[in-house]
């Protein structure tokens, strides 16, 4: 396959993560749409290491892995303490930026 | 065949990134997402990159989601309200989604870039190998590997400060 | 010494003693400060007699003096000196001012003794005849104005003396806006003689006008105008007289002295001093000179029914000078600046008994609640009766001699001026009578009760209250005195009446026709380039109009004998069966009400405009317009900081959205 298709997948994920990151509410759904972008990333870094000849994309999309996976766990620890202090788990409901 | 295996997996994957987001209860967007993940592994393999199809499978679908099972269950069914507060976020997303990605595709694929009108070179064998990953990592990019194992450490560090149980918790705080 | 010199020793006396009086008014002890600013006016008249003298020296022709203490600005075709011009005309001006105000002075030291403000009193006093003296002795425009300017901020101070008193500050400000008004036009007057001339300098002036002035050119016309609007406004000339009745509110040497002999007069002095200018343009000098004539009858007939004391003497002033400004207009100038100083010396001295009087009267000046005074007060009355001749012409007294000489000028010139001798002559009339009004007044008929209580010793008080409303006041600063001073008892208020009766009295005999001309004689020396001041009078002329003039006052001292002493009920009586010709005339013939109305009216409703519609609506509109604006807007683009994350992300990659489609049809 052409890597341009591999590409617009790609995009088409992206795209569809980000979708969810704007619609959904809840902060663990927002998390994994975040995934969703990162994985999409890694995709289109793959495709074009591939296209390219050149593993170092490959290495760039560990590195990516590493940083989603340390991002999840802060994010996750946050969720879990908001849980914890019972505050409502709605992003809506932080509106102190309200000006 | 590497068409068919090629549209499964992107099937695969699409089909997972939209349950993602349209499914009501967070613990089934985990499982989507786990899927989408699996798919996403075998497009790797695809691309000649078995070593991140591999760390894909074992550290992403294996340990980062099973990280996010635990807190799903944990903190339970979140009820997401129906009503939309913000005006024309319902429809504008969606919108938005389209439009941009008609913009990176026409960017992709109008950029008249000969080399993405193709497979690629023929790559020698161990493309994509640990042994070949191993090696860049160790030599020229061992900056960026510590600075990864550091971040790690440092996120590690932050989750338990985060979650630790203090004695002071009041309860029923509410956010803005 | 040579003149000019003279002229500056003039100048400083008065200016240092009124400085030195008010740098140190805390430390002058008791009545010193009233010594030192007669002294210095007595200075100032003795370096007048030296200038005198050392002008007598020179031929007629050469008796026009200059000299420059240093140049103020020299700039741009501007060249503006500060020097003086010492001429027969300044030296008999300075002599009449200096005189006089030493008079004056002494006269106050003894009836402002228990003012308050005595030491700021003479300081101002000073002050004033320093303006005065600037004025008169000025070598070139801009000084004048200078001058002329003093003297008006001068009057204004003095006339809201008593400061605390409502009615005198009105006055002082009604005073010094008129003046004003009269300055704008001498200024404009001075701004057109530059542009036509060239120069400011006094003698440069009259001899560039001879040349480039035709005779009733339409540019000297207005130049004279304009010096007239100054002449007319200082001089209380109609229509900007309203502002010298009001001015009695001032202390009474202060009435004597500015608005009696000095500052009015100043009117006429540039009238006379300008008089090449006005030789040009005989259009606007009879236009001064029928003003004049008006002036004189309206006033007359005012002073005919105002019944209080200082007023009246304030509209005959202003009738005078109307003589005066015809004087000098139709070309009598020797006639006009006689009459001036014969006007001094008997104005003067009828404000200093009228002072007197009022003193005995407690502050009070309603001319039908006094009488009777001669038994009481005989001194005052006496100087008062001397006065009161002079004023009305009485054959021998000085205002005899000089009015007469005014009114056959006019009939000698024939033709259009025989209007002036009969008007002149029917004001003479009037004068008589409401002169000897005042006279038998005060000083006859019964006495009333405060001259009782005088007759027997004991100076009459009451509570102090304004003459005018009647409201109480306090004797503190600003108000006068607890005391009140009358010339029986006070030795400088006496000496000073004496010199000034006189002077009324005997003044007049220097300027007999066909026996001696000494004012004539001596003002040649300014006057040599006129082609009006050596008007031959016939000896015959002369006598005829005296005769005509003194069977008119001593008819006119009869009629008021006759109204006021023999038949004590007749003007009551007069007045109810004319009350609308006696109420137009206690109206001051309305001059007041019509300023109001084309002027203060207007004035004030624009001024309502502005705050109502001008400034509410278009500044207010414009100010407040632009921060509603920039506050609407920002109301507006805060509607954006919703606080929701989800819509921050939302609008953020709408901006991606946009940037991309930007850079993607720009690559296209």
């Amino acid at each position: 396959m052409d890597t341009s298709w591999y590409l617009v997948l790609s995009a088409l994920l992206f795209a569809v993560g980000f979708s969810g990151v704007l619609l959904r509410r809840s902060p663990l759904v927002i998390l994994l749409c975040v995934e969703l972008m990162l994985n999409a990333g890694n995709l289109a870094l793959l495709a074009m290491s591939r296209s390219l000849g050149d593993q170092d994309g490959q290495v760039f999309a560990l590195i990516v892995m590493v940083i989603a996976a340390c991002e999840v766990v802060v994010g996750l620890g946050l969720i879990v303490a908001a849980y914890r202090r019972r505050m409502p788990l709605n992003v809506d409901d932080f509106r102190s930026l309200r000006g | 065949m590497k068409e068919v295996a090629f549209f499964a997996g992107a099937i695969g994957a699409l089909g997972g990134a939209i349950a993602v987001i349209g499914l009501r209860n967070p613990f089934y967007s985990v499982l989507a997402l786990i899927v989408h993940l699996v798919s996403l592994a075998g497009l790797f393999l695809l691309l000649q990159a078995e070593f991140i199809a591999a760390a894909q499978i074992v550290v992403y679908a294996g340990a980062v989601m099973v990280l996010y099972v635990f807190v799903a269950a944990y903190v339970g069914n979140v009820d997401e309200p129906l009503w939309e507060p913000i005006p024309g976020q319902r429809f504008l997303a969606p919108l938005l989604g389209v439009a941009l990605f008609t913009e990176i595709g026409i960017a992709i694929v109008g950029s008249g870039l000969k080399a993405i009108d193709s497979e690629g070179p023929t790559v020698k064998l161990g493309f994509g190998s640990p042994e070949q990953i191993g090696k860049l990592l160790l030599e020229r990019f061992l900056v960026a590997f510590e600075a990864a194992s550091l971040l790690l450490l440092i996120a590690a560090v932050g989750a338990v400060v985060l979650a630790v149980r203090r004695e002071d918790e009041n309860a029923g705080e509410s956010a803005g | 010494m040579n003149p000019t010199a003279y002229a500056w020793l003039i100048l400083a006396f008065p200016l240092a003693g009124s400085i030195v009086l008010a740098l140190g008014w805390r430390i002058w002890p008791g009545r010193a400060a009233g010594w030192i600013g007669t002294g210095t006016i007595a200075l100032s008249f003795l370096a007048t007699i030296g200038a005198l003298l050392q002008v007598l020296d020179h031929p007629v022709e050469e008796r026009q003096f200059t000299d420059t203490l240093y140049s103020y600005a020299s700039v741009a075709g501007l060249k503006i000196d500060v020097n003086v011009l010492v001429d027969p005309l300044s030296i008999y001006m300075c002599l009449v001012i200096t005189g006089i105000s030493t008079m004056i002075h002494l006269y106050s030291i003894g009836y402002m003794t228990t003012d308050r403000g005595f030491t700021r009193f003479f300081s101002y006093l000073n002050f004033f005849v320093f303006s005065m003296l600037l004025l008169i002795l000025a070598g070139n425009l801009i000084l004048l104005v200078v001058g002329w300017a003093f003297v008006g901020y001068a009057s204004y101070a003095l006339i809201s003396f008593w400061y605390r008193r409502g009615t005198a500050t009105k006055a002082g400000m009604k005073a010094f806006v008129i003046n004003v008004f009269g300055d704008v036009g001498l200024i404009l007057a001075a701004f057109f003689i530059f542009r036509e001339l060239g120069t400011f300098d006094l003698l440069d002036i009259f001899s560039g006008a001879r040349d480039s002035f035709t005779t009733n050119q339409s540019v000297a016309v207005t130049i004279c105008l304009l010096l007239l609007v100054g002449a007319f406004a200082k001089s209380a000339q109609l229509p900007l007289h309203t502002w010298l009745p009001d001015a009695m509110e001032g202390p009474t040497p202060v009435s004597s002295l500015i608005h009696a002999a000095t500052m009015v007069t100043a009117g006429v002095y540039l009238i006379a001093r300008f008089f090449p200018l006005f030789e040009l343009a005989p259009t606007a000098a009879d236009i001064a000179a029928f003003t004049g004539l008006a002036t004189a009858f309206v006033a007359a007939t005012i002073a005919l029914v105002v019944t209080d004391l200082k007023r009246i003497i304030a509209y005959s002033t202003m009738s005078q000078i109307g003589y005066m400004v015809i004087g000098v207009s139709i070309g009598a100038y020797s006639a006009g600046l006689f009459h001036l100083m014969t006007h001094a010396f008997f104005k003067a001295l009828l404000f200093m008994a009228a002072g007197s009087v009022i003193g005995a009267m407690a502050n009070r000046q309603n001319i039908d609640k006094m009488g009777g005074f001669r038994r009481a007060m005989p001194f005052t009355c006496v100087t008062l009766i001397i006065g009161a001749l002079s004023l009305a012409a009485f054959p021998g007294t000085a205002g005899f001699f000089s009015k007469d000489e005014i009114l056959v000028f006019a009939a000698e010139r024939g033709g259009m001026y025989w209007i002036f001798t009969v008007g002149g002559y029917i004001v003479a009339f009037m004068t008589a009578i409401y002169a000897f009004r005042i006279g038998f007044r005060v000083a006859y008929g019964e006495a009333v009760e405060e001259a009782k209580e005088l007759e027997g010793g004991h100076l009459h008080h009451a509570e102090p209250a304004n003459p005018a409303t009647g409201e109480l006041e306090d004797t503190d600063v600003g108000f006068p005195g607890p005391e009140h001073n009358i010339a029986e008892r006070s030795w400088p208020m006496r000496i000073a009446m004496s010199v000034l009766a006189f002077g009324a009295l005997f003044a007049g005999w220097i300027q007999v026709p066909g026996i001696d001309d000494v004012v004539h004689n001596f003002l040649e020396g300014s006057f040599y380039s006129s082609s009006l001041y050596n008007l031959e009078i016939p000896n015959s002329a002369a006598y005829l109009g005296m005769i005509v003039g003194g069977t008119l006052s001593t008819l006119g001292i009869l009629v008021a004998y006759w109204l006021y002493l023999v038949r004590p009920g007749t003007t009551a009586a007069l007045q109810r069966r004319l009350r609308g010709l006696h109420g137009f005339l206690e109206h001051k013939w309305y001059f007041d009400e019509l300023i109001d109305l084309l002027v203060v009216r207007p004035a004030l409703a624009t001024g309502r405009f502005a705050n109502n519609v001008f400034e509410r609506y278009v500044v207010q509109g414009i100010v407040v317009g632009v921060t509603d604006v920039v506050r609407g807007a920002g109301a507006v683009v805060r509607g954006a900081q919703s606080g929701f994350l989800r819509s921050y992300a939302l609008l953020m990659v709408t901006g991606f959205a946009a940037l991309g489609l930007y850079f993607l049809l720009q690559a296209s």
